[in-house]
């Protein structure tokens, strides 16, 4: 018994993290599943909808129900790439070939440790986020170990030591470099807002979410909602801005060598960003778990109400999964100049723009309220 | 424990910063760089200075992707890089740098000098004059105060020299066309 009160310091977290991590990679798989069948409905498909298990899909009308929404079907692509012979092709660096996909999954995961995800209120009556880590500089950690995820796919290209990997993975690169940029100076201005004067927020998310129980800040700041989520959807590499894997012209991208369990890495890693990039949008922009704009929590403060506000804010989570997918399967990919003339040319000087005007008006708000 | 990981991270330092420079091939360089950075962070959080470790990341971590792209746009990766002249600068570089190393060592520790004791700040003015003021604390408050009231001259300079780098590189870079 005292060793475990020796241990339970270091145990607690370990627990919570496990914890967190199985429920994102669950949320992964199933937006695997979300992206296949929402792009069947857009394309008046039927998508996955023959996966049975054996006692669960055969109880007589619950069954049918959730094979039909191929709800069974995550285990069985996962069991597919898990027993898929493991195929190293003989012209590649072994060691980086191996590494990448591991370099691209990690930072995704890694980020999520100051991802705030509801609210409690302590003993003390002060409101605290549920989060991993209660640190004051959230957004930096975010996006600084998420840029880290861009080098598992220059890496991939470079180790793959063909053609099309390697364009897919200095496009990747580019393309990360390029958008970074209007992504941060986007995001001062929200922080800038967020925190005012005496708050002790700084660059927590938590901050950022308290901000908005009145008014959330993709309707007052529009324009910075804008560049971020377009930002969002290249650094996540989803089309309309796949450049890194566009089909159409680098036959795989940076994947064109990798096959079964490693792959898989890869297929996840891209989840785990989507869902992450929909987190974050929702709480920098969509009020995080508060109820709706102008409206206070209809829950309480005690348990339930804490419950009620991860539900919430996990439901507006699944709205932006489902906004990315949808985007995925309506727009038709940009060709690559044009990507890189949107970033230089249309993105940062508006978010340049963006920054200076929301300086001189908070300036002005200070020196005539004071 | 913080012990243990100190180490840990220190060893991790260390080697892979012996490995960066040693490295014959420069893609290894680079990554053994990246890990450099990365675990020197970790450091930084040892010390519960999570600004220092996040700007660490983010600031290399985009520098040694744009030195990576170079290494494998513009080096021949693979090529045999052990001539005779190469070998020869290498040996004066290593000659040269370790005796500065000696002479700022011994100018520190020996004779009587030893390294500025910095005492900790005690408490800052409020720069928005409610309150009383702010402690001096490992939060980005306190850098972001100290960077813009006490610091703001070399603040500023560093900026400059930044821009002056950048505008260098442009000249330095840009192709005149031939009716200009």
């Amino acid at each position: 018994m005292e060793l475990l009160d020796a241990f339970l310091p270091y145990l607690l977290p370990i627990v919570y993290a496990v914890a967190m991590i199985s429920v994102f990679m669950g949320l992964c798989s199933y937006s695997v599943l979300a992206e296949r069948k929402v792009s069947s409905w857009i394309q008046g498909r039927v998508g996955p909808n023959r996966t049975r298990l054996p006692l669960l899909g055969h109880i007589p009308i619950l069954g049918n129900l959730l094979t039909g929404l191929g709800i069974f079907q995550p285990a069985a692509d996962g069991l597919k790439f898990l027993f898929k012979e493991e195929i190293v092709p003989g012209h590649v660096n072994k060691f980086y070939y191996m590494l990448a996909p591991v370099v691209t999954l990690a930072p995704a995961l890694t980020t999520m440790v100051v991802l705030p995800f509801g609210r409690y209120v302590d003993a003390d009556g002060i409101t605290q986020p549920l989060v991993l880590a209660n640190v004051d500089l959230g957004m930096l950690i975010i996006l600084g170990i998420s840029s880290l995820g861009v080098y598992g796919i220059v890496l991939a290209g470079w180790a793959s030591n063909s053609k099309y990997p390697f364009l897919g993975g200095i496009r990747a690169s580019a393309q990360m470099i390029s958008y970074e940029l209007a992504m941060g100076l986007a995001l001062l201005p929200v922080f800038m807002w967020a925190a005012f004067p005496g708050s002790d927020y700084g660059m927590s998310l938590f901050g950022a979410v308290q901000s908005q129980q009145t008014l959330w800040l993709f309707i007052w700041q529009p324009l910075s909602a804008l560049i971020f989520l377009v930002a969002l959807f290249a650094e996540t590499n989803r089309l309309p801005f796949d450049m890194a894997e566009s089909e159409t012209d680098l036959v795989g991208g940076f994947h064109t060598e990798y096959g079964c369990f490693k792959f898989g890495l890869f297929f996840v890693a891209e989840y785990a960003h989507v869902i992450m990039g929909s987190a974050l949008f929702v709480l920098l922009f969509l009020g995080g778990w508060n109820f709706l704009p102008g409206l206070a929590d209809p829950w309480g403060n005690g348990l339930i109400g804490t419950l009620l506000s991860v539900g919430w804010f996990i439901a507006k989570v699944f709205a932006m999964i489902f906004f990315f997918i949808w985007m995925r399967w309506t727009l038709p990919r940009f060709r690559y100049d044009q990507v890189m003339s949107l970033g230089w040319k249309i993105l940062l000087p508006l978010a340049v723009g963006n920054l200076v005007f929301n300086t001189i008006i908070i300036a002005l708000y200070d020196t005539f309220t004071r | 424990m913080t012990d243990i990981l100190f180490y840990v991270f220190a060893a991790i330092t260390l080697i892979s910063g012996l490995l960066m420079v040693v490295s014959p091939n420069a893609v290894n360089g680079a990554i053994c760089m990246i890990i450099c950075f990365v675990t020197t962070a970790a450091l930084f959080v040892l010390l519960e200075a999570y600004f220092l470790a996040v700007i660490q990341v983010l600031v290399y971590a985009g520098a040694v992707m744009v030195l990576f792209l170079f290494i494998i746009m513009l080096l021949d990766v693979n090529k045999d890089t052990s001539d005779l002249l190469k070998d020869k600068m290498t040996l004066g570089a290593s000659i040269t740098g370790f005796t500065l190393l000696v002479i700022l060592t011994v100018s520190v520790f020996a004779g009587g000098q030893h390294l500025p004791e910095t005492a900790l700040l005690p408490v800052m003015e409020n720069p928005s004059g409610e309150g009383v003021g702010i402690p001096f604390t490992t939060s980005a408050k306190s850098f972001g105060y100290s960077l813009f009231t006490k610091y703001m001259l070399p603040f500023q300079v560093t900026g400059f020299l930044l821009l002056a780098a950048m505008i260098g590189v442009i000249v330095v870079s840009k192709k005149h066309s031939e009716n200009s």
